[in-house]
This record gives C-alpha cells, sequence and structure tokens, in this order.
C-alpha cells in the first residue's frame, strides 16, 4: 500500500474521529449543565441519582460503557437494533459519560461564585433566570474553561476506544493497516494526525481564553 | 408618611439571636445611621430590611404597605411575584464589599438593571448613568472593567449603579470599611452629596465623625438591641455606659 493511500484511509478516519468529537461535545456540554444542576438540587432523590450515575461513570472504564450501550439493548432486551445503532451507540455512550465530567466541572465553577454577586444580582432586580444567565453563568465558563481544554483534549484522544465497538474511525484503520501491511508506520501517522488536530483545538481554547482575559 | 417601618424584628442564627425585638422607621429624606459594636447585628439588620435575610418575627414596611411580616402562626410571609419586585423597587442597597460585577464594564453594571429590569429606554438610562457618573467623579471611567479601579471608584461606581434604579431608600452596608483611610474620603464625600438628593438613607457605618455630621437620627446597637437612639448630639453625649466604652475606644 501506498503511503497515500494509507494517509487517505487515516485522513476518511479521521474524519470519522473528529465526527464522534464534536457530536460528543454538542450533546455533552449543555447536557452536562443540566446534570450539574441536578447534582446541586434541593431534591434528595434527584441529586441522589445524579450522584449514581456520575459516580458510575466515573467509576468504570468508558470501553465497558460503550460495549455496554452497544450491547445491552440485545443482551437485556433482545432487541436487535438497525446498523446504524453502532454510531448511535457512540455518541450516546461518549455523550453519557462526558456529560458526567463536565457536570462536575459547572458545578466547580458555580459553587466556587461569591454570594455577593447573587446578592447584588438580587437587590438590582434581576430574576433567577436572568441572574444565572447574565450574571453568573458568564463568569462561571471563564473559571471552568482551563479544566474544559483538559476534558476536550482527553476526549479527543478517547476517541479511539470507538475501535473497541469496530468502528471504523482512525484508530481502527490504523490497526488493520499496521496489521495487513506489518508495518508500524501507521501508528505514526495515526499519532501525528492526533497530535496536530489536539494542537489545534489547544491553540483555539487558548484564544477563547485570551479573549475572556479582559477582566479579573 | 414614613417610607421604612420596622416593627419588633427578631432574628436568630441557629442558638444566636442576633435581633432581639428591634424597631425603627424612616421617613422621606430622612438619613438614619446605625453604629454600634462588631457583632451587635447592624449589618443584620440591614440584610432584613433588604430581605436578604428573612425575619423571625416582627413586621417590615414599605410605603406604609406590610411587606413582609411573620404571622400568629409563626409562618414567614414575603411577597412574591409582582409584589416583590414593586417592594425591591423601593430600596437599593451597597455592599461593604461593592459586588460589582467583574465581566461588565462600568457602564453596563450602571445600565443593565434599568434597561433589562425595568425595561427603561435605552438612551435614556444612559443619558442618567453618565449624569451619575459625573456626580461620583469617574465620568472618564464608563469604559473601565471593576478590575481596573481602586476601591473607592468601585463602591462610587455601586453607589451609581443603585442610584440608577430610582430608589426611595438607599442601604449603605459599612461602604467604607474595605477601603484605606485615604479612599474613605472620596467616597464619603460622595454620599455627603446624595443629601442634596433628598433620597433617604440607612448607613451602617463605623465611622463615627460621618454619621455624627450627616444623620437626622442615629441608632447605637448593642448586643441585637437599640441601647441608644436620637439626634445626633443626643446620642453621642449620652451616658450610656456601653456606648462611652464603645466611643471612648474609638478615640485613642
Amino acid at each position: 500500500m501506498s503511503f497515500q493511500v494509507m494517509m487517505h484511509e487515516l485522513g476518511e478516519g479521521m474524519l470519522k474521529s473528529m465526527g464522534i468529537f464534536s457530536l460528543t461535545l454538542l450533546f455533552a456540554l449543555p447536557l452536562g449543565l443540566l446534570v450539574s444542576f441536578g447534582r446541586m438540587s434541593k431534591n434528595r432523590l434527584l441529586k441522589g441519582v445524579v450522584w449514581t450515575y456520575i459516580s458510575i461513570m466515573r467509576g468504570t472504564p468508558l470501553m465497558l460503557q460503550l460495549l455496554a450501550v452497544y450491547f445491552g439493548p440485545f443482551y437485556l432486551a433482545g432487541l436487535k437494533l438497525g446498523s446504524n445503532w453502532r454510531f448511535t451507540a457512540i455518541i450516546l455512550a461518549f455523550s453519557v459519560n462526558y456529560a458526567a465530567y463536565f457536570a462536575e466541572i459547572y458545578r466547580s465553577g458555580i459553587e466556587s461564585m461569591p454570594p455577593g454577586q447573587y446578592e447584588a444580582a438580587q437587590l438590582l432586580g434581576y430574576t433567577k433566570v436572568s441572574t444565572f444567565m447574565r450574571i453568573i453563568f458568564p463568569q462561571v465558563i471563564k473559571r471552568i474553561l482551563p479544566a474544559v481544554t483538559n476534558e476536550v483534549i482527553t476526549l479527543i484522544k478517547d476517541t479511539s476506544l470507538a475501535f473497541s465497538l469496530a468502528y471504523a474511525e482512525m484508530f481502527t484503520i490504523a490497526k488493520q493497516i499496521a496489521a495487513k501491511e506489518t508495518s508500524f508506520m501507521p501508528f505514526l501517522a495515526a499519532a501525528v494526525f492526533y497530535y496536530v488536530f489536539n494542537a489545534l483545538i489547544a491553540f483555539l481554547m487558548e484564544r477563547i481564553e485570551k479573549a475572556m482575559a479582559y477582566y479579573t | 408618611m414614613p417610607l421604612l417601618e420596622m416593627k419588633h424584628i427578631r432574628k436568630r442564627f441557629d442558638e444566636n439571636e442576633v435581633i432581639r425585638d428591634i424597631s425603627l422607621r424612616v421617613d422621606k429624606g430622612e438619613i438614619l445611621s446605625i453604629i454600634g459594636p462588631s457583632g451587635s447585628g447592624k449589618s443584620t439588620m440591614l440584610r432584613c430590611a433588604t430581605m436578604l435575610e428573612t425575619i423571625d418575627s416582627g413586621e417590615i414596611w414599605y410605603m406604609d404597605e406590610r411587606a413582609a411580616y411573620v404571622d400568629a402562626k409563626g409562618s414567614k410571609v414575603y411577597p412574591r411575584g409582582e409584589e416583590q419586585k414593586k417592594v425591591r423597587s423601593y430600596f437599593g442597597l451597597v455592599f461593604q464589599n461593592f459586588n460589582l460585577f467583574p465581566h461588565y464594564s462600568v457602564m453596563k453594571n450602571i445600565t443593565d438593571p434599568p434597561i433589562h429590569n425595568q425595561k427603561r429606554q435605552k438612551a435614556e438610562v444612559y443619558e442618567e448613568a453618565r449624569m451619575l457618573l459625573k456626580k461620583m467623579g469617574l465620568e472618564d471611567k464608563e469604559n473601565a472593567y471593576p478590575c481596573q479601579l481602586s476601591g473607592g471608584q468601585c463602591q462610587r461606581v455601586a453607589i451609581a449603579r443603585a442610584l440608577a434604579l430610582n430608589p426611595q431608600i438607599l442601604f449603605f452596608d459599612e461602604p467604607t470599611s474595605a477601603l484605606d483611610p485615604e479612599l474613605t474620603g472620596e467616597v464619603l464625600k460622595v454620599i455627603r452629596s446624595l443629601a442634596d438628593l433628598h433620597i433617604a438613607m440607612v448607613i451602617v457605618t463605623h465611622e463615627m465623625n460621618f454619621a455624627r455630621e450627616i444623620s437626622d437620627h442615629i441608632i447605637f446597637m448593642d448586643q441585637g438591641v437599640v441601647a441608644v437612639e436620637g439626634k445626633p448630639e443626643d446620642v453621642f453625649n449620652a451616658e450610656h455606659a456601653r456606648m462611652r466604652a464603645f466611643l471612648g475606644k474609638l478615640e485613642h
């Protein structure tokens, strides 16, 4: 197999990895915020349920969670889901897993806000929703950005776990080519792909951090 | 007609009763100062008046209407919805540590509440905000962020922000306690200048000379009760042992 063909195949795998990456962020970032509200809720039942969910998500391997989501419906309920289920299961497992981590990051940010900000907002006539949307959340984003960057970078590398469901993302393809050609080259090329993608994301996150550095 | 009347207020935190049956009233344009040692319940009294804390018994009246009270069964009755909005529009509060919104510029700190919460015209609000900034001596700071200002400047912005909502009463919770003596002067000067606006003010302060000079009425609080009250001269000349000891310590 020529170098060009290999790069082409890896490139296609890369697009699929980016697909997992962006869809996971798209679902996990808002879902994480909802989960953090549940985690901070005064309702003890809701709080307990959410606590358990976060505990399981953080306490078991993501690869195992992928397998559980993919095979679970069949083994537990005898459901035979169509050929699209593989991709859906991957996005579902990744989103639900990352939402748990994001929830804890949101919570740390929200709980670090000084009570004076809420009190001032109340005295100035902001409703509870406005207080959160206009006063609290924008400041929380700035506070949690470094921690979010960490998770986002981990996610890029975690997309390779989709190989456990034989989904043709970049790492799966690299492994296939490597086995077929008995060459280490595909792995090196994959490493470069991951590294460059990560560097781009890290650069982007740094830019966002700088854009928010206008206040302390 | 009194703007604010607090009747037989009690407030406890766990076992600690910090306010024990205090009543006070503030009339239109009146300036009331609350003085006393730390832990005497002064700030708690303000926080009850502004509904940041709920009272355990008593009644709070604004504009001759009962705004909050504790009924015979001991339930706390506080306004909700539109009623709450109306009651809150009567007063503003200036905090000890300013509590400006750090992500908003000075101008946005002042204009966002009237525009977003009172739905007032943008142009009119901005014009009024510029006038207020001028009064505060901060006309060149409208685009600055709070982190670029000194403590005294922050506190003056906070005063402008509270005034922009046109409250009937402005509460000050130790407005100069977080400031060094040099910056204290500039904030006190601004508060003094507000007296001309004939807006009622309730000031919790440790600045005795300032309280003596600006107030129509002074309350000296000690251990959750009003120990001495009256006109500034009467209060400062009163032969109350605890207060003499308190004032004596300040002089040294």
